[in-house]
């Protein structure tokens, strides 16, 4: 029936109701040229959600070619469903993460839950098994009802769909700042395991090879919502609410299942999620990487609902839904795999020599337009980039010191800033340990996961401090690369390539655009420094509410490899006695720090310097050290500086205390941000083994009386903190605000 | 020693099971299709954790309907060891190999934590590698496990000495009487749920789950010395 | 054709956490009025006719199915509906 009512090609261009979909004049003018005609409604809508950003990046594109993509054990980089690195013993770890934003600030708990159903299909369709889910989340302050609400759901969220398909969520971060209020970033990472062989493409080969469909059936969900994520929010947003899909993490499970057991087989040429844009860009993809076409026949899609149009199922969004390609003469072998699982995998269509996306309905043609524009020459844009007149005030003005008179109480502050704060409230609701590989669980540096049948395991984390990248993009993008890369190192592991999330506001504001450009810069600049290629990633540019963005969020995924389980190593001290090491010196740094935050309420200044090559040549000598035997914990200096790292390695110990001595400025030494600092703990007996491989300065010792103690130099107590008390502060900061009431 | 692990769709605990009887007890064990009906080859049954069927309508309400579920209580009928864990416990409490029912988690969140378990009954053929009265960590991971019965049917359970674990300290869900695992009468099937294949290598937190499966493969030593 | 609408909910013996949290909720909005929450699930069932009975119909799949008789009850309203 809505057939009838869709606008003709005529009405579409005059009334230019191409713009409704996100299209500008010129885009609908290459078009026309492109097809030497008029698209139809349907076609007007294809290319409208694959020449949108969050499909082309055609915004992106230009600065995205920046960042290394290539290593020697790099086997897959950026443009396909995830990247692919090679661990040795003929496997290899395939991951990506990607943003599900707007979903979640209209409704987080399908918004997230999804995000997390899209990523873990990106990993199993490269024929990979997903071994660990991450996250990264950022919202407003837990101070209103909203915020608390969207934070609450979009954990549960998360929880909800991961812990039903059976994936640990080993890790993540969550940040809190009023940047986020209105536009929260919900980033979710998945990991998986695959052997070299097994290595699958979503590429459409072989003309009269056909196209299966299967999964879920496709209903109206989500239809735009690949455009929907490249807009900015606003007050009508959540007039859009249909936009938002609902996920089945049930038929996600078998699904999986399916597919890992259908990638084994030679009769399956290539395999793709449909993600954003569903039919549209599985199919246009897999042929344009092919270099072949595909026709499919609608009527034959397997459809929830009555009286779905072509443009509707085109643009659907429905979740949990893979396109394969599969010899010809061979589909019931594949159908027979998923039909063991109550899946039906239905043959809608066939590749084609002649580079065309042309679909049927009801006998008749209802789009027909070449994969090539659709995919790979797509628009791209040079966007304007203009330096900020914020970014020059902040560099002009002089360094911030923070007065503080009562360091117990500066230190119980921090600790219940809720961006320090136990997550524990959080990770609770994660099945962490499901598939039992998960060595060290969310609270460390970096989680660890053994891979089974090796002597092997990953650290994996994620990482971003967006206050440095708003202060300053470059030495911020920088910043969260080498944080990423300690954080993995601290875990015993060596840094091997990384995934990106780009979060940034709108790239049509020349500022913004400057920020883009210049994360790039410095995380491309630690990604060559570190030996981290990025393999895969994510562009999720719009994030504004009414025209205010939300601070840079480049958010860098990080995985590492352990050569050796004995080699894993946790940031809490492990017994008393132990002598303990700072590594690097402190300098009075607290521009975007923690402790400027809930001083002054808002951040400000220069953001704390990073020479990579000593960050390099630190990780080299911790790791070399781990390596060696001679380390019992590390753990990296970050927000809320060396007091707060002492607490963390304080508060993960049961019974142990820890008495150290600083001198110098205080105030720098305990509480400022400076990179490249790790505070380690070793053996007494291997002091020496210690200090031939680091160098480092011994501050202390761990104790046995429960208790933190710092000192000055003249034996002045500085500190002095009972670890219970300490933790009931850090572990009950989030319960509290989200139980306290305005 | 032939263990199975039946799989149901939705099952995510199947492989835990399967690499804690194989790869640290070191005894034979299959995976088991819920579409199979006969499981007289094996000598004790696992029913693992996580969402069969996704767990909509209720938690194991509709596993318990699988072809496979006939051959469960078969072989709990037969006396053989039966041990169902967290969504395993759920499906034996739906079928009525077990009484009682779950309810949603007391503050209505899942949880997923090591949590302490005291054994109250070591005299079963799961817990008798125990002490008495040990206490032992194991971890959760539930929204469901809040457990419920009517009064009559608690006497019986406490009569008859059928509570197994009760949790030790703080109890995570809001479960009755502190239950986190039962027996029926007969004490061949055991539904808890905490994740004792979870803790079987010290190297992921606990290996206090090991002498569960221990004390299977003891009763099941003692009661074949005959033919063995 | 029938269309049934089934309502589970917990037995009033049971404590329904849910329905106390939404209780709590609705009080902090000052509903203070509002005495007991119960929450449960609501199903709609499109049934052909069978030449069996639909009152047993719908009671036999409550029971087997639809409801847990250890913590749940149920109701059921049948609608007389007309083929499409």
């Amino acid at each position: 029936m809505s057939l009838l009512l869709e606008p003709s090609a005529a009405m579409i261009k005059e009334q230019k109701l191409y713009r409704e979909m996100g299209l500008t004049d010129e885009e609908f003018a290459r078009i026309e040229a492109i097809l030497g005609r008029l698209p139809n409604y349907t076609e007007t809508g294809i290319f409208a959600v694959m020449w949108s950003e969050h499909c082309s990046y055609k915004n992106s594109k230009p600065v995205l070619k920046k960042f290394p993509t290539d290593g020697p054990h790099v086997l897959q980089g950026p443009g396909e469903g995830a990247g692919i690195v090679d661990i040795g013993d003929g496997l290899a770890v395939a991951f990506k993460i990607e943003s599900h934003n707007h979903p979640s600030a209209i409704e987080p708990y399908q918004g997230a839950a999804t995000g997390v159903g899209g990523i873990i299909r990106d990993v199993f369709s490269m024929g990979a098994r997903p071994i660990a889910l991450l996250n990264s989340l950022r919202f407003g302050e837990l101070t209103s009802p909203r915020v608390k609400y969207l934070f609450e759901q979009v954990v549960a969220g998360i929880a909800g769909y991961g812990n039903c398909v059976g994936i640990p969520t080993v890790g993540g971060e969550v940040q809190f700042d009023p940047a986020y209020e209105g536009n929260p970033l919900v980033n979710a990472m998945c990991v998986g395991i695959i052997r070299h062989e097994d290595i699958q493409r979503g590429i459409a080969t072989g003309v009269g090879n056909t196209v299966m469909y299967v999964g879920a059936k496709t209903g109206r969900d989500g239809i735009h919502g690949a455009t929907f994520a490249s807009e900015e929010l606003n007050e009508q947003s959540e007039a859009k609410r249909p936009a938002v899909q609902v996920g089945d993490p049930f038929m996600e499970k078998l699904l999986l299942e399916a597919c890992l057991e259908a990638v084994k087989s030679d009769a399956l040429v290539g395999i793709q999620d449909m993600g954003a844009a569903g039919l549209t860009s599985s199919s246009a993809e897999m042929a344009s990487k092919g270099g072949f076409g595909i026709e499919m026949n609608l009527d034959l899609v397997p459809q929830r609902e009555a009286g779905m149009t072509p443009y509707e199922m085109m643009l659907s969004e429905s979740q949990e839904r893979m396109l394969l390609v599969v010899k010809q003469g061979r589909e019931a072998e594949i159908a027979a795999i998923f039909a063991k699982y109550g899946l039906e995998a239905k043959a809608i269509g066939k590749v084609t020599d002649d580079k065309m996306l042309r679909l049927f309905f009801r006998g008749e043609v209802a789009a027909e337009i070449p994969v090539d524009a659709l995919a790979k020459d797509a628009p791209v844009y040079h966007k304007p980039s203009a330096e900020p007149a914020y970014y020059r005030e902040f560099q002009a003005m002089p360094p911030y010191i923070p007065h503080i008179e009562d360091y117990n109480q500066t230190l119980l502050g921090l600790l219940a800033q809720p961006t320090i704060a136990s997550k524990e409230w959080v990770y609770d609701q994660y099945d962490y340990m499901v598939r039992t590989n998960t060595v060290v669980a969310p609270g460390s540096d970096a989680a660890v996961v053994r891979i089974r049948g090796t002597n092997k395991a990953l650290a994996l984390t994620t990482d971003c401090n967006s206050r440095y990248l708003y202060l300053d993009p470059e030495t911020g993008g920088k910043i969260a690369v080498a944080e990423a890369a300690r954080n993995v190192v601290c875990s015993g592991a060596k840094p091997l390539a990384i995934t990106d999330c780009l979060n940034f506001g709108s790239p049509e504001k020349p500022e913004i655009f400057w920020q883009l450009e210049k994360a790039v810069d410095g995380m491309s600049e630690a990604c060559r420094a570190l030996g981290t290629p990025v393999v895969s990633g994510n562009v999720s540019l719009y994030n504004e509410t009414n025209g205010e963005a939300v601070y840079p969020t480049p958010v860098v995924g990080m995985v590492g490899l352990i050569d050796d389980l004995s080699h894993i190593t946790t940031q809490s001290f492990k017994q008393a006695g132990d002598l303990i090491y700072v590594i690097g010196e402190a300098k009075p740094e607290f521009g975007g720090s923690e402790l400027q935050k809930w001083l002054e309420g808002r951040i400000f200044g220069k953001a704390p310097e990073i020479d990579l090559e000593v960050e390099a040549s630190r990780q080299r000598q911790l790791l070399a050290a781990i390596r060696a035997g001679v380390v019992a914990s590390a753990h990296d200096i970050a927000e809320g500086g060396l007091a707060v790292a002492l607490a963390e390695c304080v508060m993960g110990a049961s019974g142990l205390g820890a008495k150290v001595t600083i001198g110098g400025d205080l105030v720098s030494e305990l509480f400022s941000e400076t990179q490249s600092r790790f505070v380690v703990s070793v053996k007494k007996e291997q002091k020496e083994a210690f200090e031939q491989l680091v160098e480092a300065k011994q501050i202390g010792e761990v104790t046995d009386d429960g208790a933190l103690v710092v000192n000055g130099e003249h034996g002045e107590t500085l500190i002095h903190l009972s670890v219970a008390k300490m933790r009931n502060v850090w572990k009950g900061a989030i319960p509290c605000l989200l139980k306290s009431k305005d | 020693m032939k263990f199975a692990v039946v799989v149901f769709p939705g099952s995510n605990c199947d492989v835990d099971m399967y690499h804690a009887i194989a790869d640290e007890l070191g005894e034979e064990v299959e995976y088991v299709w819920h579409e199979e009906d006969n499981l007289d080859r094996f000598d004790a049954i696992l029913l693992p954790g996580g969402f069969s069927y996704g767990d909509y309508l209720r938690s194991g309400a509709i596993a318990r309907f699988s072809k496979v579920m006939a051959a469960v209580k078969k072989a709990a009928e037969a006396g053989k060891p039966v041990l169902g864990v967290c969504n395993g416990f759920q499906i034996l409490l739906e079928a009525g190999l077990l009484p009682g029912a779950m309810r949603r988690n007391q503050g209505l969140k899942f949880i997923c934590r090591p949590v302490q378990l005291t054994v109250e009954n070591n005299e079963t053929m799961f817990t008798s590698a125990y002490e008495k009265g040990e206490v032992i960590t194991i971890p959760i991971a539930h929204g469901e496990g809040n457990y419920y019965c009517d009064e009559q049917t608690l006497e019986r359970l406490v009569e008859n000495r059928q509570i197994v674990f009760r949790y030790h300290g703080e109890n995570p869900n809001g479960s009755l009487a502190d239950i986190a695992g039962i027996v029926n009468e007969r004490g061949n099937v055991l539904g808890m749920m905490p994740h004792p294949e979870r803790a079987v290598d010290a190297l992921l937190g606990s290996a206090d789950g090991l002498k569960l499966f221990r004390s299977i493969v003891n009763y099941w030593r003692e009661t074949h010395v005959v033919t063995a | 054709m029938y269309k049934v609408k089934v309502y589970v909910t917990l037995r009033e013996s049971v404590l329904d956490p849910q329905g106390t949290a939404v209780k709590g909720a609705l009080h902090s909005l000052s509903y203070t009025e509002v005495k007991d929450v119960r929450i449960g699930k609501f199903m709609e069932l499109v049934i052909e006719e069978s030449g069996r009975d639909i009152n047993e119909l719908v009671r036999e799949m409550c029971e087997k199915l639809l409801a847990n008789p250890v913590i749940e009850d149920y109701r059921y309203e049948i609608e007389e509906a007309v083929a499409r």
